[in-house]
């Protein structure tokens, strides 16, 4: 199974590299340094709650949290089967990595969901 | 003595040499090979964070407020600034990886490998630009 569908998950891989090298950066920068440092200041929930009632807003949040997990899926599989030699496990980290992807993308799916 | 007897089917011995689970830490370029695997925990970390985020915009001011509030703890601090540069290390090589990925054509010819890198230097600039725009707005 996960053998069959290799193209399209190396596919998402390349996609969540790409959303993580050009947006990841200067998200991380602002939300998790420069905002808690006091550098710059914080957006206010207000105005995050409307901007993410927007459906342009929700598509990117969706895009911006779900591509990267598999991107980080794929890789870290990968990983783990070089960098630990557990290649004996291979489908229970398979199934670990993208059930986690997953599950991020169906949390974020339903809590923009739950924004109106 | 009833037990039946455990037969072994044939192959030939495979020969494996033991590697040690340190195998990269050995040369210089396979150490940076795993630190530029190992961003992806780093890309899920942040992916984890935003959801966090998400989740307390959900919930209202204040639970945001202490969202913001706890980010300011040196424990978070800490590890955001090491994310942070995992996750630029990841940026600039995936940028630099990029036209060995994809050959680029136009024209019939191929768009030479620093004009592929430049482009993708430069549409980081700009989407970092339009992010940061638009958060600071709030």
């Amino acid at each position: 199974m996960v053998e069959r569908i290799t193209p399209l998950l190396w596919l998402l891989f390349s996609a969540g590299g790409t959303v993580a090298a050009l947006l990841f950066p200067v998200h991380l920068f602002l939300t998790g340094l420069a905002f808690p440092l006091g550098w710059l200041e914080a957006p206010r929930q207000e105005f995050l709650h409307r901007l993410l009632t927007h459906p342009v807003t929700r598509l990117y949040v969706l895009v911006l949290i779900s591509l990267p997990l598999f991107h980080w899926a794929h890789r870290f599989r990968y990983t783990l089967y070089d960098g630990l030699q557990l290649k004996h496990l291979t489908t229970l980290i398979a199934v670990l990595c993208y059930g986690a992807a997953l599950g991020g993308t169906a949390m974020t799916a339903y809590l923009l969901w739950t924004i109106r | 003595m009833s037990a039946e007897p455990h037969y072994t089917l044939y192959h030939p011995r495979w020969y494996r040499r033991r590697v040690s689970v340190w195998w990269w830490l050995q040369n210089r370029s396979y150490t940076r090979f795993v630190l530029r695997e190992l961003t992806s925990v780093f890309v899920a970390f942040f992916a984890g964070l935003y959801l966090w985020q998400l989740h307390a915009i959900a919930q209202g001011p204040e639970a945001y407020g202490q969202f913001l509030v706890r980010l300011k703890t040196p424990f978070f601090l800490t590890v955001d600034a090491v994310a942070f540069f995992f996750v630029l290390f990841h940026a600039i090589t995936w940028f630099n990886l990029t036209p060995k990925a994809m050959v680029v054509r136009l024209r019939g010819k191929r768009v030479p490998d620093w004009v592929v890198v430049g482009s993708n230097y430069a549409a980081w600039l700009v989407v970092s630009g339009a992010v940061a725009l638009v958060l600071l707005r709030g």
